[in-house]
């Protein structure tokens, strides 16, 4: 048969910087379109923190009212301590199973269709984690539409503080997910994370007491939590709109050796700790199988 | 083929995993513009063999080279070059069907310019226009094929690979499928390189590689493959078969293969001999069909005798009796 004159016009991927670029913001995209299409799992995923928030905040609450460290004598009341706390839950939990969805795109076979793709492979591992860091973070965000009602008010540089801290902890465990999911084959693995990873990673951070006068052992466990350094700037930031002494609020401050850490080194702990995630993920990616 | 340099060329293709040798040895070449099929049972090699020239799979011997390029050299480049179409359906289905494809085409790096409407183009080429806002999730199985080949094409790539790509899909599906391809081939002028393991659908293929264990044991055109049949398949049954086999072969010169009870032969044609065979056998002949060979016959005829000659192990003659049992059903 004759040749049909060649139609084809080749692209030389003349900028590979610009390709990945190109790459990582649609593999973004997708991540956020499928949220943003998935209305009930936006549903879902606020209704976990809202019940720990009502069950824990009023049970605990009344509980440890009369004690020193909350209530009236500590400064501030248990839901007012937690509140912070269920807010980096939300961005915990919806950062590693955002990143984790790799594993089922894996599954049902997408994956195979941006593996094959002539990019970067390191553009899939940067993407699909700037995407769950985005989800996580407006999960994390429509929480503090709460704040009123748990009595604690939030100005708008306080929001704008929270958001850029928001954002870094749902970078790190977006990254820590990412990382992962790139060892995960299938979905087994995935109940193992849940249960073995993910729920102590949540009951150390010091989202829900504060990690003070803790035995040796768990003050060592919570310490090697990335998530710990993530939630406490957060707590900081929201209460000291309390407009209570700031003191206060260092009482309940993630300590090493005693010491207070200032802000911004435990920001820089956790963006520290999403780059070798990151980097671990973007290794795992390049291997080609 | 009108263009002197292969598009596909592959040579001394060996893939292993560990102890088990799933590719043994392949060469071909596949000229500009052709539809080439590779035929072959289930576990043939035929989905290594076409994952190693799309860059999936690296060779562990021999070399290959995909639109010039060299495969392991430059897999990147092949990429660019070449379209997929899997044997699982790899689609977003929460996305709509215009989505995966814009998605595709960034990707890719389709230029902004072109993007909208190529996929237009591939859209209505594909009888997908209407239905490209609903989500994917709420499509037919053909619809996502059919979606899953616009894909393919939208970077203009030079060869379509398909592996498998009416699997799991129902006849007129299935032919509408090859409609559309042999469409892209005649308005794109591209190569289409094909696995599947319908005979019928093989008989749409410019030519035919017949792959068993790993190896290529015939290639041709599918007239050229039938031609290696003697001519017509004439199958009888006979309430005493034995003796109707003795005397076929002592008296018309031609050895019969039991099939299920009926003998199957065949002859250079089956106009004279029939009429033959009717008046020399005294065993009595119940029943006679004759048909053009298929390529059924050419597979069961290739791949039989090498199941026959080196006393193959039960395995083996389990995969030939399903190839059989599947090749008869339709």
């Amino acid at each position: 048969m004759t040749a049909t004159a060649s139609a084809t016009t080749i692209f030389a991927p003349a900028d590979t910087r610009m390709a990945s670029l190109r790459a990582i913001y649609i593999i973004w995209y997708r991540d956020i379109l499928r949220y943003w299409r998935d209305r009930w799992r936006l549903v879902a995923s606020l209704a976990q923190p809202l019940l720990f928030l009502i069950v824990f905040g009023s049970g605990l609450g009344s509980a440890l009212g009369r004690g020193t460290v909350f209530g009236a004598a500590g400064g501030f009341s248990y839901i007012q301590f937690v509140f912070p706390g269920i807010v980096g839950m939300a961005i915990l939990f919806s950062a590693i199973f955002g990143a984790m969805s790799i594993v089922w795109d894996r599954e049902f076979g997408f994956l195979k269709e941006v593996l094959v793709a002539p990019i970067d492979r390191s553009a899939v591992a940067i993407g699909k984690a700037l995407g769950s860091t985005t989800q996580a973070m407006i999960q994390g965000l429509i929480l503090l539409v709460l704040a009123p009602l748990v009595g604690v008010k939030l100005s708008f540089l306080t929001i704008a503080e929270v958001i850029p801290l928001a954002a870094l902890l749902a970078f790190g465990l977006s990254s820590f997910g990412v990382a992962l999911a790139s060892m995960m084959k299938s979905l087994q693995g995935f109940q193992v994370v849940m249960n073995f990873l993910m729920m102590p990673m949540f009951f150390l951070s010091g989202a829900l007491f504060p990690l003070t006068n803790l035995p040796g052992w768990m003050t060592v466990l919570t310490r090697l939590d990335p998530a710990s350094y993530g939630i406490d700037p957060l707590r900081r930031v929201v209460l000291s709109d309390s407009g209570r002494p700031s003191a206060l609020v260092e009482r309940f401050g993630l300590t090493i050796n005693g010491q207070v850490l200032a802000i911004p080194l435990e920001a820089g702990i956790v963006l520290a700790f999403g780059a070798v995630m990151l980097g671990i993920a973007v290794v795992m990616f390049q291997r080609r199988d | 083929m009108s263009n002197a340099e292969p598009v596909i060329q592959a040579s001394g293709l060996v893939k292993r995993y560990g102890q088990v040798e799933a590719v043994r040895g392949i060469d071909l070449a596949v000229g500009h513009g052709e539809i080439f099929g590779f035929l072959g049972p289930n576990g043939a090699g035929k989905s290594t063999t076409i994952s190693i020239l799309c860059t999936l799979l690296t060779p562990s011997a021999g070399s290959a080279k995909v639109a010039g390029i060299d495969v392991v050299q430059d897999p990147a480049r092949v990429r660019q070059r070449i379209g997929l179409v899997f044997q699982d359906p790899s689609l977003d289905d929460v996305l709509t069907g215009r989505e995966n494809l814009e998605f595709h085409a960034w990707l890719y790096g389709v230029p902004t310019s072109e993007r909208r409407k190529r996929i237009d183009e591939m859209l209505a080429l594909l009888q997908l226009t209407d239905r490209a806002r609903s989500q994917v999730r709420t499509y037919s199985g053909g619809m996502k094929r059919r979606l899953e080949i616009a894909r393919g094409m939208l970077h203009q790539p030079q060869i379509l690979f398909l592996d498998e790509p009416t699997l799991g899909l129902d006849p007129q599906t299935r032919q509408s499928i090859w409609t559309h391809l042999n469409e892209l081939r005649d308005t794109k002028g591209i190569t289409i390189f094909m696995t599947t393991h319908y005979m019928d659908e093989a008989e749409y293929c410019d030519r035919i590689a017949i792959i068993d264990r790993g190896k290529i044991v015939a290639l041709g055109t599918p007239d050229e493959l039938k031609a290696m049949v003697g001519g017509d398949v004439v199958t009888i049954t006979s309430s005493k078969s034995d003796d109707a086999a003795a005397e076929i072969e002592r008296l018309l010169g031609v050895t019969p293969v039991r099939d299920n009870g009926s003998l199957r032969m065949e002859v250079p044609d089956a106009k004279v001999f029939v009429p033959r065979l009717v008046r020399d056998l005294t065993a009595p002949v119940d029943t006679v069909t004759l048909r053009r060979p298929s390529l059924d016959d050419v597979f069961l005829k290739l791949t039989g005798h090498a199941i026959r000659d080196e006393e193959a192990g039960t395995k083996d003659q389990m995969r030939a009796m399903a190839s059989r049992w599947m090749g008869r059903r339709r």
